[in-house]
């Protein structure tokens, strides 16, 4: 099982939770979990070609998995997710 | 010329032979002053190494024994002695500039004096100075500096209230809004009596009762395509802390144009980010954000609300960030996406790396033409209905 960090944004989908344990063998599994038990993540993750959509960071442990295999990059037991998109707060 | 101390020979060199030397690099130069008189004036890379620490530091300061070591004090009694202390360590080369730094200016030649520096102002950045990461010459860098603050607000007024005290020399401050109640709840450089005030003028109030040193510019109004290169030409460095995406990415693609680093937090909830953006060096915002979210991901901390201190937390570490660029010290979060979770007061780093494919600082962004530096794209259609709408600073 991974850990999947779920960012504030998402945590009204995810029950309130900040992080989620969900399985697979690598990230697009795990976060294919992540959709299946809370399924309204799925359109905040997915566009409608299955593809991670491009405003969602995704990191396995603290490297960028576009730089790794992408959603086929393998995950080990114990690993951490995390789902990061870009916040603008500040000044206000 | 030699001078029997302690019953050891030591080189003596004048100071004019002292200064080829030490033009010429290759040396190793310490100063065995106590730390108020180095703080007046010392020697250009002069380390400060103190009699009484001799045997302590000395390993730190010159930890070749085989360097060229020149030692110098305020009239050569104590650099001698030191000399001899240091060949007695097993120190292959030393020499004492004899006349010390007395005899140095003397001749004209030039020292880091805490020139610019009143009495009043070494007193106020004692603290610092006795930092051998600031000293004197970090002191006069962050006198010198000028920042610039995108927003006088939750991230801003951290900010602006540390580098301040730090005594940042001129700190411009970019809002157009005015300060309101719901505020001060976390805008510490704003106050009750200053309520309906423009944010830019109560924190000037606010930074100038606090250090006379500062100059503040006052840049009551937005950033846009039509003015940011002319605001931020004059800055040498940017902090971040807008609140809506148009002018995050504004700010981005003309930083790396101007090449200006820029220090960039985030703060939603209990939630905060933060990292560095020294263009070509590392990645820029869109390295790492190629795409702003759309709206229901990019909930305004007006919609959403923010814990106060979250804004202390992240603008005072905004502020480390920026204190670190001007002094040249120390590991900024250059390729480093730092996060911070109040609520389980956990911090997470995350890598950044620059994407070659990016269209702004990668392997094929076009160069722009001079002519073209002033135009960007509109960034209000890029971000629409993707969270970016454009939302007042007052949000």
């Amino acid at each position: 099982m991974a850990t999947v960090r779920i960012p504030p944004v998402l945590r009204p989908k995810t029950g309130g939770q900040p992080e989620v344990e969900a399985g697979g063998a690598d990230v697009g599994e795990v976060l294919r979990s992540l959709t299946g038990e809370f399924p309204d993540t799925e359109a905040q993750l997915f566009g409608e070609d299955g593809e991670l959509n491009r405003y969602v960071n995704v990191y396995l442990n603290d490297e960028d998995v576009r730089v790794l295999q992408g959603l086929e990059t393998a995950v080990k037991d114990g690993d951490t997710v995390v789902i990061l998109p870009a916040m603008a707060g500040g000044a206000a | 010329m030699a001078t029997d101390t302690t019953r050891v020979q030591i080189e003596e060199i004048a100071p004019f032979e002292a200064a080829e030397e030490i033009n010429g690099g290759d040396v190793v130069l310490i100063d065995t002053r106590e730390p108020h008189e180095y703080q007046e004036a010392h020697l250009e890379g002069g380390k400060l190494v103190p009699p009484g620490l001799l045997a302590d530091e000395i390993a730190t300061a010159a930890p070749d024994k085989s360097a060229r070591t020149i030692l110098y004090c305020r009239s050569g009694n104590r650099s001698a002695i030191a000399a001899a202390h240091l060949q007695g360590l097993g120190y292959e080369n030393v020499a004492s500039m004899s006349g010390g730094i007395l005899e140095w200016q003397e001749q004209g030649l030039p020292v880091v004096a805490a020139h610019g520096m009143t009495p009043e102002q070494r007193e106020r950045y004692s603290r610092h100075t006795l930092l051998p990461e600031v000293g004197v010459d970090g002191q006069v860098k962050l006198l010198n500096a000028k920042v610039l603050l995108l927003g006088a607000g939750g991230l801003g007024a951290p900010t602006a209230l540390y580098l301040a005290a730090a005594g940042v020399g001129t700190i411009g401050l970019v809002d157009d809004d005015v300060v309101d109640a719901s505020n001060l709840q976390r805008q510490v450089i704003h106050n009750t009596e200053r309520i309906g005030l423009p944010k830019t003028e109560s924190a000037r109030i606010f930074i100038e009762g606090l250090n006379p040193d500062v100059k503040v510019v006052e840049h009551n109004g937005r950033l846009d395509a039509s003015n940011i290169l002319d605001v931020i030409k004059d800055y040498d460095i940017v902090v971040d802390g807008a609140d809506n995406f148009p002018t995050r990415y504004l700010l981005n693609d003309a930083s790396v144009r101007l090449r200006k680093p820029v220090v960039s937090a985030s703060i939603l909830g209990f939630d905060g980010q933060i990292s560095t953006f020294v263009p070509y060096e590392g990645p820029c915002y869109r390295c790492l954000y190629p795409t702003p979210p759309p709206a229901e991901l990019a909930p305004s901390c007006s919609a959403n609300g923010v814990l106060g201190v979250m804004a202390g937390t992240m603008g005072t570490l905004q502020a480390n960030e920026v204190i670190k660029l001007i002094l040249g010290k120390g590991n900024p979060l250059v390729g480093r996406l730092l996060l911070y979770e109040a609520l389980g007061t956990s911090f997470t780093e995350l890598k950044v790396r620059r994407d070659p494919e990016c269209p702004i600082c990668g392997e094929h962004a076009e160069e722009i033409p001079e002519s073209e530096m002033g135009r960007f794209p509109d960034y209000d259609a890029f971000c629409a209905g993707a969270g970016g709408d454009r939302q007042t600073l007052a949000s």
